[in-house]
């Protein structure tokens, strides 16, 4: 197998998509080549970073402008 | 890493996962009319829907608007999926509608995508453990909106909605107008353009 292949492989690979027999031969590589295997755990990593990732609160004036605004469609809503 | 097997990746539960169980009950409330219901149901996703539509001019008005047809058609929501994966879906359509009006001949999300030799990756750098950990909660927030900002709309989108908003393929497929194949070449590139990216942040003995 070659690293080309890791790479085209990895989003299935990451995402547990791929069928048994091609993922043990991409493991059986990623045990022999060190820059394949830290590919796939720093993009691992780059996804956990992301996704446990906290969203930002809402800046004030942007929550207040939501609300108000909901408050106006809602209020002729139910007029 | 001394083995070459990955744990799977390791993802908390999101918000909507967690209360989901009152969640039916307050989109029936909000259906029926009332209105503190579905203000709770904005309160909720408020920040997440902003995340999504933010790093566009039109970021603000993209998610009020979302809030707004969300409520404005809510009586055709059936349940059939979650309340948050409809939400997500309609604040997409209105950031990229946005965009569209805005910058047409820059996003076009159904072009070719290469997937050859030129992603294999030059930089090949190792992490070491936790290297988030390395940072002040405010500062890993910054690089990461800035990182995920530089990316292209079409990369943002997908990598986006499948790894921060944890929509399926197939419910991103959807969502975007796209084939199932077609997001996982972007997906591919936009986890791999993140990486490099993070590279400078979090290689080993860059310390903070």
């Amino acid at each position: 197998m070659k690293c080309k292949t890791i790479i085209t492989e990895l989003a299935d690979y990451l995402d547990e998509a791929l069928d048994p027999i091609l993922r043990a031969s991409i493991e059986e590589h990623l045990g022999k080549c060190k820059d394949c295997r830290i590919v796939v755990d720093t993009c691992k990593q780059t996804i956990e970073i992301f996704c446990n990732s906290e969203p930002a609160p809402l800046p004030q004036t942007t929550r207040l402008r939501l609300h108000e605004a909901l408050a106006k469609r809602l209020r002729r809503v139910r007029a | 890493m001394s083995s070459s097997k990955l744990d799977p990746v390791a993802r908390r539960p999101l918000p909507s996962q967690v209360v989901k169980d009152d969640e039916s009950a307050l989109v029936a409330a909000a259906k029926a009319g009332d209105i503190s219901a579905f203000e709770t149901l904005v309160g909720r996703y408020e920040r997440k829907i902003f995340r999504l539509t933010q790093n566009r001019e039109d970021a603000e008005d993209a998610m009020q608007e979302a809030f707004l047809k969300a409520y404005e058609h809510l009586q055709s929501f059936e349940g059939n999926s979650r309340f948050y994966t409809w939400l997500v879906r309609i604040a997409v359509n209105q950031a990229l509608m946005k965009l569209r009006k805005r910058r047409p001949n820059v996003v076009s999300l159904d072009e070719e995508v290469n997937t050859g030799e030129d992603m294999v990756p030059r930089e090949v750098e190792d992490w070491g453990p936790s290297p988030a950990d390395r940072y002040a909660q405010t500062e890993l927030s910054e690089i990461l909106t800035k990182v995920i900002g530089d990316l292209d709309p079409p990369f943002r989108i997908v990598f986006q909605l499948r790894d921060i908003e944890e929509l399926s393929t197939e419910e991103t497929a959807e969502a975007l107008g796209l084939s199932v194949p077609a997001v996982k070449s972007r997906l591919l590139r936009a986890r791999l353009k993140l990486r490099q990216t993070l590279n400078q942040y979090f290689r080993r003995g860059e310390n903070k």
